[in-house]
């Protein structure tokens, strides 16, 4: 795996070659499926399924980053997403006028964006002197310690009820919330944040914040400032998160404590393992997942006579079958199946290095 | 801390002083002593080769001198500056460098990626967002190291799947990285073929004059080599020090060596 750029890296006549031609023709049909999409699908399709799939898979994203290039395991992703989506309820507009400042989106969005990327580097850096287990611990008490402020704060959270009426600005006359539109925003920032993590991953910051994973001590000695470094991958990650948390905070319209509640902080987790933290994709994978059993297991499961508030047990069990099938989550499982396939004697040699 | 900070007081710093300057290092690991009250100094460009028997507390001597832990007592200067307190980044920063004995290398990543990274980790771009091109001049300078250490041809190839003789040259390109004014190699020729020490000797000796070093060996015929002073160390303390043909005609360390001692 050499890292200069593919690109760079090919000879003279290599270079006539566009790199629209590089690009595999699978790729090329996910790519032209996501953006005609809603040509064919239905608006709950567009709006409720894939909205909030690439919405909650960009949270996991930013934990996919933190855990599997840097190590860390964080929980408090979620709730770095809900205090952006509160910030612009605060900073701009809202239905609790009394506190809504109604300040431009052009000011509330940066705001958000810098308290959300603040806010990581604090908890970064509370935690970087942590390992394993305790980064869980001392993030999940974060988390829960800030849900528990929200639902008591009437001052400037608005306690129990949150805010409600958090629109996205009508940009270019284009009304956000539309099926069509909301789709597009968030496909567009969700293929933004997973190209941009795919990016660091081979750059000096990303190579060393593996490095920093596998091996701190040997880091230190090459002269990096691991605590540093962790720190500044916290702060990356909250920028993603707090996108992620804006954008769902325009999705439902409102925010308040229960969107940044222990349970959705844990099902970020569970979403990233499930789609597998080795590669950006994984937590796309993982939030499509989940959003589809959320969305249809009560159907399902009150078919089958059950109870359809017993979803939880369904994602618990999908859950399970796949960390127990493959610890790298799905993204584990594909890689399984394309090296057995290699390993099929009537296929090729099997000389696949995978 | 009234550290020099401006590269003018450094270098004010680094003339008349010492390249390494320990006093009163100790180093106790619970109930063990693993360094009692180590003196030594370190003159710049001096070559300085560290013996004694496995156990005599030679890696913990450098582990103390680049920050890898704390000693439990006692003072480091490098080029006159106290670094006693410094993490380990920041005496890498100040052209402190080492190998370690057990390769810590990443096995995930291509030779020259490693080099790479440990060019980075000394330069500005540490914390660079932008991947290299072929012509960053931090990438230059990591082919430019695996040139030295003549691992060209495998400079593609995942450290995993390098021999045991190729990590201990990547082990110290990577020491080389940035501008180093003093390394530690802790046993380099360790499991060495005899080619692989051939070579190694040639780059050792090939370093720039200004370029000291201490060697940990236990091969007398490297050391001797390679080294214009040497220490020797037992159980934690300092045993004997002087010059090469001294060390090696001491009745003492012969008696040390040859009936055994402890290792
Ligand atoms: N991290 C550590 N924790 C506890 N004891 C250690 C540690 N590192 C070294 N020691 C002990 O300190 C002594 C000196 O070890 P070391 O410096 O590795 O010796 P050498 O490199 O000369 O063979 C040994 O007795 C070793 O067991
Ligand atoms: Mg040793």
């Amino acid at each position: 795996m050499a890292l200069i750029e593919e690109t760079e890296a090919g000879e003279a006549d290599d270079r006539k070659v566009g790199w629209a031609e590089r690009v595999p023709v699978q790729y090329w049909v996910v790519i032209i499926l996501l953006l005609i999409m809603p040509a064919f699908a239905s608006d709950f399709t567009l709006f409720q399924i894939f909205g909030w799939s690439f919405i909650l898979g960009m949270i996991a994203l930013s934990l996919m980053f933190l855990a599997g290039y840097g190590g860390m395991v964080s929980l408090v992703q979620m709730t770095i997403a809900g205090l952006a989506g509160y910030m612009i309820a605060i900073f701009g507009d809202s239905a609790i006028t009394d506190i809504s400042q109604g300040w431009p989106w052009y000011v509330s969005i940066p705001i958000a964006l810098i308290i959300a990327m603040l806010f990581g580097s604090l908890v970064g850096w509370l935690s970087v002197r942590t390992e394993g287990i305790y980064t869980i611990m001392i993030t999940l008490a974060i988390a829960s310690a800030f849900f528990y402020f929200a639902r008591q704060n009437y001052v400037v959270f608005n306690g129990f009820s949150g805010f409600n009426g958090v629109l996205p600005p009508m940009l270019f006359g284009v009304d956000w919330r539309g099926s069509q539109a909301f789709y597009y925003l968030t496909l567009f920032w969700a293929c933004l944040s997973y190209l941009v993590v795919l990016y660091l991953s081979r750059s000096p910051f990303g190579l060393a914040l593996q490095g920093v994973r596998d091996n701190p001590r040997r880091m230190a000695a090459l002269g990096f400032n691991v605590n540093a470094h962790r720190v500044a991958a916290y702060a990356f990650a909250a920028l993603i998160a707090g996108i992620g948390g804006i954008l769902l905070t325009w999705q439902s319209a409102q925010i308040s404590p229960g969107t940044a509640g222990v349970g959705p902080v844990i099902d970020i987790l569970i979403i990233a393992v499930i789609g597998g933290l080795r590669h950006p994709i994984g937590p796309f994978i993982g939030a499509f997942i989940y959003v589809v059993l959320k969305t249809f297991s009560v159907d399902f499961l009150t078919a089958l006579g059950l109870g359809g508030e017993r979803f939880q047990l369904l994602i618990g069990i999908s859950f399970l079958v796949i960390v127990f099938w493959s610890p790298d989550g799905i993204l584990g499982l594909w890689e399984k199946w394309r090296r057995s396939r290699g390993k099929d004697p009537l296929r090729d040699a099997g000389e696949s290095k995978l | 801390m009234n550290a020099p900070t401006t590269v003018s007081e450094r270098l004010n710093a680094t003339g008349t002083a010492n390249a390494l300057e320990l006093r009163g290092v100790s180093k106790l690991f619970g109930a063990l002593a693993a360094l009692s009250d180590i003196n030594i100094t370190v003159r710049p460009g001096e070559r300085r080769a560290v013996l004694g028997s496995n156990g005599a507390g030679k890696t913990t001597l450098f582990n103390c001198i680049t920050g890898d832990f704390l000693p439990t007592s006692g003072s480091i200067r490098f080029f006159g500056e106290d670094i006693s307190e410094f993490p380990a980044h920041e005496r890498i920063r100040r052209g402190l460098r080492r190998t370690y004995q057990i390769s810590l290398l990443f096995t995930g990543l291509s030779v020259l990626d490693n080099v790479y990274l440990a060019c980075c980790g000394v330069s500005r771009g540490r914390f660079s967002l932008i991947r290299p091109r072929r012509n960053d001049a931090l990438m230059a300078s990591a082919e430019d190291l695996v040139r030295v250490v003549h691992m060209e041809d495998a400079k593609d190839t995942l450290v995993s799947e390098l021999s045991y003789g190729q990590q201990r040259q990547l082990e110290i390109a990577m020491a080389l990285s940035g501008a180093p004014r003093f390394i530690l190699f802790d046993e380099p020729a360790a499991g060495l073929s005899p080619t692989e020490r051939r070579e190694l000797v040639e780059i050792l000796t090939g370093l720039p004059s200004h370029m000291g070093f201490i060697i940990i060996e236990h091969d007398m015929d490297v050391a001797l080599r390679v080294a214009e002073s040497v220490t020797m160390m037992h159980n934690g303390r300092i045993f004997k020090e002087g010059k090469p043909a001294e060390i090696e005609e001491d009745p003492e360390v012969q008696a040390l060596y040859l009936g055994g001692g402890d290792g």
